[in-house]
């Protein structure tokens, strides 16, 4: 007999429960695990949906400005590191990976194996953010930050920027749309650092959850928690699938 | 025994990491895939490629690690839902923008 067995019958040795047996972490207004693990899994992805709408709101706006200031665009991103942005990619499809081998590990219940998978996540989680900030760094260097200290050097005159020239040989703005580069970083700040934050969000749940699964808590039976997380892990990942092509690849040979 | 037979009538499916490790392969394939080509000049085929790699690295992603091949009816039914009116949203809105007032932005 299994532990969640155990523990519900020690909870509900009183006779005046007129129901059947059940595990201890069935809520009582579900009629059955399967029921209550659909609500979850449903309210979960509802969430995940106004998520898409929240992101969807930022790739459409990236996606009119580049259309509208096409050669400032496409130069911005040819600041863009791509090894950095392949190897972030690489990262966290990684950790999309062992989350995704930790939530099997919930539900076959393997507490070392899930609480490796989850220390794993929480590191790949971690290097992203450190790689997103050598990347963050760069442009802070070169002043391509929005706000009262960006430089428009790089796009009026971009022999001066000699690493970027070398490879593209971007011909200079005039005037305005030199201006607009500026927008698109705005757009890339929003976005990567958008994204950054979930990230930062899901790193601090997964924390959590490694002290919660080395007590046990998520190999009982129950795992709606470590699903949950899963999906939300998976989503972050998906967003960057959309950020990487838009805002590193598609404007190379532009 | 008992436990064993418990877990299959109670858990939905358990999807096996088999599937997980193909799925990773698949996903590193396509991010090599994407990468190499926005190194070849394809003019206005580039974006349409690289987005076309990144909506299917996403279903592969939503089929199998996010469950959805496996889940639910109603499950099945929110996310298609959800993913359809956002594209009504963007495609609207981005038709009217792309329409509209050329040359004057």
């Amino acid at each position: 007999m299994s532990d969640s067995t155990a523990l519900a019958h020690g909870q509900h040795d009183a006779p005046d429960h007129d129901h059947e047996e059940h595990p201890a972490y069935l809520r009582h207004h579900f009629e059955n695990i399967e029921q209550q693990a659909d609500a979850a899994g449903f309210a979960m992805w509802l969430f995940l949906l106004t998520e898409v709408m929240f992101f969807g709101g930022m790739f459409t706006a990236y996606l009119i400005y580049r259309n509208w200031y096409y050669p400032a665009f496409v130069e911005a991103s040819h600041q863009l590191n791509i090894f950095w942005g392949t190897l972030n990619t690489l990262v966290l499809i990684t950790s999309s990976f062992t989350m995704a081998m930790g939530v099997w590990c919930a539900e076959t219940r393997k507490q070392k194996g899930l609480v490796l998978c989850l220390v794993l996540t929480f590191i790949l989680g971690l290097g992203f953010l450190g790689i997103k900030s050598i990347e963050y760094g760069e442009k802070i260097e070169k002043h391509h930050v929005p706000g009262f200290h960006y430089s428009l050097q790089s796009f009026t005159n971009p022999a001066s920027d000699p690493e970027i020239f070398k490879e593209y040989h971007d011909k200079p703005l005039m005037g305005d749309m030199a201006r607009h580069t500026e927008m698109y970083f705005s757009l890339y700040f929003a976005m990567t650092g958008m994204h950054a934050l979930h990230m930062i969000i899901g790193i601090a749940i997964l924390g959590f959850m490694i002290f919660r699964a080395r007590a046990g808590a998520y190999t009982s039976g129950h795992v709606t928690f470590v699903e949950n997380f899963g999906l939300y892990w998976h989503f972050v990942d998906i967003i960057w699938i959309f950020l990487f092509p838009l805002l590193y690849l598609i404007s190379r040979h532009q | 025994m008992t436990d064993q037979k418990e877990m299959e009538e109670s858990q939905h499916h358990v999807v096996s990491p088999m599937i997980y490790l193909g799925v990773f392969i698949t996903l590193l394939i396509f991010t090599g895939l994407t990468v190499a080509a926005s190194f070849v000049e394809m003019g206005v085929f580039n974006p349409i490629v690289a987005l076309a790699i990144g909506c299917i690295k996403a279903v592969i992603v939503v089929l199998f690690f996010m469950h959805v091949k496996y889940s639910s009816k109603l499950t099945k039914l929110t996310v298609f839902a959800g993913i359809f009116t956002f594209l009504v949203l963007i495609g609207m809105t981005l038709a009217d923008y792309f329409s509209r007032a050329w040359g004057r932005w």
